[in-house]
């Protein structure tokens, strides 16, 4: 029964409490599962690669212009879809993209050949919805701090003829209202998806084996070339999702910035 | 799927762990790290942006001086010029009265010398003219025992130099 757990692909997504098994706060578990170990372990990281950018150097090293490229990036993503009103939201972004870049990627690692068991906390909607809430709140509250009431106009498009304005205020308000959800099950579908399909390949390289050499050559090998191209599709994708989600959230950020 | 089946059981810790984890992010990377290397790249472009504004600045001044540098050489020059020709005149003047007075002085000194040349001729002349007499009379008086008047002999030899 434990042999046959392994090659079950929802397997890695398990959570499981490490420490602080009945930690309450108000009645709410707060147990530190292995989900929190690499929530935490992305955060150092991520600590450790800024930190070692902040040499502060007028010539930088590779180190410190990794790190600028980076903020640089973010800048220059925020100035293009928020205008110069954007620079004060450099510190989230850069913080939401990193920590999302940093999961997708520690997840990635192939750690289980030291028998290390990498987690993504990015394949969870419990993690991803909170960084969407998290944004889609971000937006609400400078929408309706900067514009009051008048934010509501954001659901009526330039042009649009009065008889339609009640139809279009409730799909465009339907469109805004999905936009957390979107937001963080696109990232959470992504990182499943592949981390399920690397598990089922690795699983048919595995049984291929079992199965004796025939079936190793005929479904083994195949999946493991194919593993490996997905491995480096994989990779792209984290970037990839941790760009888009970073990009949405400044595409948000500009409706609520910039009131058309 | 464990992301549903666990969510009743985990959904507080997911939330509480990725709001502290996410918040220190946030705060310490985010609010602390990020505007000091933002700040560095700031600093370090306006520094490419002042040095690259001196180093223009720098270079229209450069330009303005030898601009400035080219005029007053060309002034030097026209007046260096100016004062080789002025010299030039001068000199070819002075030399021109130099030789005017050198031909004056040769043209004195060749005078005196034909004077001289022409007396020292005439006088060699007159002694020919007495030697050829003596002789003559002396020949006449050997060969024809005659004895001339020394004047008839001197008119005669005369005659026959002139004409001879």
């Amino acid at each position: 029964m434990a042999a046959e757990a392994k090659l079950d692909p929802m397997h890695q997504f398990q959570l499981e409490k490490l420490a602080g098994a009945d930690w309450n706060i108000a009645g709410y578990n707060v147990a530190f599962t292995n989900s929190a170990l690499w929530m935490a372990i992305a955060t150092l990281a991520l600590i450790v690669f800024v930190a070692g950018g902040m040499k502060r150097a007028v010539v930088p090293g590779r180190w410190q212009m990794a790190v600028e490229t980076f903020t640089g990036f973010i800048d220059g993503m925020l100035a293009a879809n928020v205008g110069k009103n954007g620079k004060k939201y450099v510190p989230y972004i850069f913080s939401l993209f990193m920590f999302i870049l940093f999961a997708n990627f520690l997840g990635l690692m192939p750690l289980g050949v030291v028998g290390v068991h990498a987690f993504t906390f990015t394949s969870h909607f419990s993690a991803t919805g909170v960084l969407a809430v998290l944004s889609f709140a971000i937006v609400l509250i400078v929408g309706f701090s900067k514009h009051g009431f008048h934010f509501f106009s954001l659901f009526v498009p330039h042009g649009t003829p009065v008889g339609m304005i009640p139809i279009i205020f409730v799909v465009e308000l339907i469109s805004f209202l999905v936009r957390p959800f979107s937001l963080g099950l696109r990232l959470f579908v992504a990182m499943m998806a592949g981390h399920v399909l690397l598990e089922v390949l690795s699983s048919f390289v595995i049984s291929g084996g079992n199965n004796g050499p025939i079936m190793f050559v005929i479904a083994g090998v195949p999946s493991f070339v194919l593993m490996v191209g997905i491995c480096a599709l994989e990779l792209l994708v984290a970037g990839i999702q941790a760009y888009v989600f970073a990009l949405l959230t400044c595409v948000y950020l500009n409706d609520a910035e910039n009131l058309h | 799927m464990p992301q549903i089946a666990q969510l009743g059981e985990f959904y507080s810790s997911q939330i509480f762990w990725l709001l502290i984890f996410f918040g220190i992010t946030f705060f310490v990377v985010g609010r602390g790290m990020v505007p000091k290397v933002m700040d560095t790249v700031a600093s370090r472009d306006k520094q490419i942006a002042d040095d690259l504004k001196a180093a223009e600045s720098a270079r229209a001044q450069a330009d303005a001086e030898e601009a400035a540098w080219r005029t007053r050489e060309n002034a030097n020059r026209a007046q260096a010029q100016g004062l080789i020709a002025d010299a030039r005149g001068q000199a070819a003047a002075a030399a021109a009265q130099r030789l005017a007075v050198a031909q004056a002085g040769i043209d004195a000194t060749i005078v005196g010398a034909e004077t001289r040349i022409a007396d020292a001729r005439r006088l060699a002349a007159d002694e020919i003219e007495t030697v050829a007499a003596d002789a003559t009379r002396e020949i006449v008086s050997r060969i024809a025992g005659l004895s001339l008047d020394d004047a008839a002999v001197r008119g005669a030899v005369k005659e026959n130099l002139v004409h001879g």
